[in-house]
């Protein structure tokens, strides 16, 4: 069922929602930009429907609503461990199909991995709906969510598309419907960028043999003096979600504090560093390997249905020193096939 | 509402034991069952939390031998018996004890790799009928450095057994690293066995290749892996290695697995 409604009335809709939501979007805030004089589009509560940034691609994910860049696990106090809380109210995400796919990843790592649930990220996650943003036309100059398969999605309880003076709205979720029953009814579902202009070449990864010959491949070699390590890619994405627990004190005497996580970047020099000093993979290079792959191929070889990375481009966009995702996948992919085929002719042979 | 995976309980220290200057085991009281080889996250509220080994188990109690190298462990090195300690756990796979009964059993182990290793090479002196043989060899720095001396000298009883330093020569212990006692062992009188090796990266990537230069097929070697982990459960990523979690299928590994975990 669609709807015609207008922004005045969306906003009266939205304040009534906010009764029992958090409502979430991506948000304008003015020169704090990647680079000076432009601005940061981040998401963050709204409150009214202008706020809502609808027609450029958010510099971060919104990742952040419900896996927070620092998070209170449990308080201290004397001798004891508290749980941290949260508030009641649930949550809505004005959200793109790219991210909407993302978080699946983020549910298969904090909800399956290992047969356990992660309680902090459950407890926010079973509290989101979402509200699906239509994207422009072949998405942003950076996306490649057609290449990853993750252009579509179902998983949404009301669909959006911004017109000049109303909004287009698509009821999916029957809790919703009431809210709009007086609106004009009019044939709307979203639209799904079915191609984009960046695209991305998979390679098939099918043995350890190879995988071995492209730990050796010389192109990682070339990020050591490119990539300066600060881990803005994973900052930004979508699917990334490792973090490092920390435990910090708030008074002088040390006797009140808190265990808290921080989100934390297998592209930071001191992400595998142990006690001793000892560490793995200690040059850019050979992070942004290990970055890679999980991404494009050893997440799906572990959990089976898809890749990781969902092509939201967002890494391409943020990275100081102008790299891009695409182009390393890409990249790998004619590495790949310069392997396979030097096997194959010395098979022949 | 679901468990808190991350929620520790906390637990009496029974005795504090002192084993080098700045490695102690510390008996805690639990009713956790541990599997050799596995681990717990232990912790301190306010201070942090650090994987660590169960060095032996018994009867509502588990022992963790701990170096004390940083911000945690120093400040645990600070409890005295009756003091609480927090733990999670136990977490990880265990060595294949079942796979290792009624045979000869090999193990190399270096340093503070023979902390995990401790449990299993004791339940065999414990129980000397359920393996057909068992060769130690167990090399420490220097003298200040040897762990377990009580334990050692029982070993010499029922085990065959190599004790080894770096370099200093004293009595009862060899001159060298392990790998260059590997081929004292007499591989080719075994039916059938198991070689299991533990200690630093660079000490268990030579051992086993001086054992494969020895004739063992990789599939009976196994090798227990330490990386950095922040929670023990498969979510914060940082023991991951290709699409293995150290914390989930390990530490413990098949060498035939081992040798495909690239960094
Ligand atoms: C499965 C497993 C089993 C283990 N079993 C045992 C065991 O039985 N006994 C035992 O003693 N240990 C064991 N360890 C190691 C133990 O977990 C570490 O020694 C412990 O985490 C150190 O914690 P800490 O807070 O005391 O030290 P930290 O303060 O975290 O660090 C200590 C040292 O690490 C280095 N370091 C850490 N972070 C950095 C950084 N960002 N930059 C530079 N240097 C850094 C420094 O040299 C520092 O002094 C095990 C580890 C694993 C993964
Ligand atoms: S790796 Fe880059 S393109 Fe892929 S999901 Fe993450 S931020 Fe988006
Ligand atoms: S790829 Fe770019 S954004 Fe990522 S760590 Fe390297 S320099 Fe930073
Ligand atoms: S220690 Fe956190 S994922 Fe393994």
């Amino acid at each position: 069922m669609g709807y015609c409604v207008s922004i005045k009335r969306m906003n009266e809709i939205l304040k009534e929602l906010q009764k029992e939501y958090k409502i979430y979007a991506p948000v304008r805030f003015e020169k704090r930009g990647r680079y000076s004089d432009t601005d940061l589009i981040r998401y963050a509560e709204i409150n009214s429907i202008e706020d809502v940034v609808y027609d450029e691609k958010s510099d971060f994910s919104p990742k952040e609503v419900i896996y927070p860049i620092t998070q209170a696990l449990f308080y201290f106090t004397e001798y004891e461990y508290m749980e941290s809380k949260i508030d009641d109210k649930k949550i809505l995400i004005f959200a793109r199909p790219c991210d909407i796919n993302g978080f699946r990843r983020l549910d298969t790592i904090f909800l399956k991995n290992g047969g356990t649930e992660d309680i902090y990220y459950k407890r926010l996650r079973e509290k989101v709906k979402f509200i699906l943003m239509e994207c422009k036309e072949g998405g942003w100059d950076s996306c490649f969510c057609v290449s990853m398969g993750s252009n579509k999605t179902d998983d949404y309880s009301l669909a959006v598309r911004f017109e000049d003076d109303n909004i287009l709205v698509e009821i999916k979720d029957d809790e919703f419907t009431n809210l709009f029953g007086d609106e004009r009814e009019v044939e709307f579902t979203p639209e799904f960028v079915t191609s984009n202009p960046t695209k991305v070449n998979i390679p098939e990864i099918d043995s350890y043999e190879l995988l071995k010959k492209i730990y050796d491949l010389d192109m990682w070699k070339s990020y050591n003096s490119r990539c300066i390590s600060c881990g803005a890619c994973t900052a930004v994405c979508i699917t990334c979600s490792c973090f490092t627990t920390l435990d910090v004190t708030y008074t002088e005497n040390g006797k009140v504090g808190e265990r808290r996580r921080v989100h934390a970047s297998c592209m930071h020099e001191d992400f595998t560093i142990m006690a001793g000093g000892l560490s793995f993979r200690k040059t850019a290079g050979e992070r942004m390997r290990f970055r890679t792959l999980h991404k494009i191929y050893d997440y799906k070889l572990r959990f089976k249905d898809e890749h990781m990375c969902v092509g939201c481009g967002r890494c391409d966009e943020r990275c100081p020193e102008l790299i891009s995702f695409a182009a390393t996948i890409n990249r790998l992919y004619d590495e790949v096939k310069k392997l396979k085929k030097a096997e194959t002719t010395k098979d022949i042979k | 509402m679901s468990v808190n995976i991350m929620l520790p309980t906390p637990h009496k220290i029974i005795d504090i034991i002192r084993e080098t200057g700045n490695e102690y085991t510390f008996r805690i009281e639990t009713n956790a069952k541990v599997k050799h080889g596995q681990f717990f996250q232990v912790s301190l509220p306010k201070v942090g939390e650090a994987p660590i080994s169960v060095s032996a188990m018994g009867d509502g109690w588990v022992e963790l031998t701990i170096r004390k190298v940083g911000k945690v462990t120093n400040e645990i090195f600070n409890l005295k018996p009756g003091d609480k300690i927090f733990m999670r756990g136990p977490y990880g796979n265990s060595f294949p004890v079942d796979d290792f009964k009624g045979k000869d059993l090999v193990v190399i182990a270096g340093g503070t790799g023979v902390s995990p290793v401790r449990s299993l090479l004791k339940y065999f002196y414990e129980h000397p009928a359920e393996i057909h043989s068992l060769h130690l060899i167990a090399g420490f720095k220097d003298e200040k450095s040897i762990l377990f001396k009580e334990d050692l000298s029982n070993f010499r009883k029922r085990f065959n057994t190599i004790y080894t330093l770096d370099k200093d020569k004293i009595e009862g212990f060899e001159v060298g690293f392990v790998t260059e006692h590997i081929k004292k062992i007499p591989f080719d009188s075994f039916e059938n066995y198991n070689v299991v090796i533990v200690g630093p990266p660079v000490m268990m990537h030579f051992a086993a290749l001086e054992c494969l230069k020895n004739g063992v097929p990789e599939g009976k070697i196994w090798l227990s892996f330490e990386r950095k982990m922040s929670c023990g459960v498969g979510k914060c990523g940082h023991c991951k290695i290709n699409e293995t979690y150290v914390c989930l299928e390990g530490p413990v590994f098949n060498y035939t697995k081992a040798k495909n975990l690239l960094d």
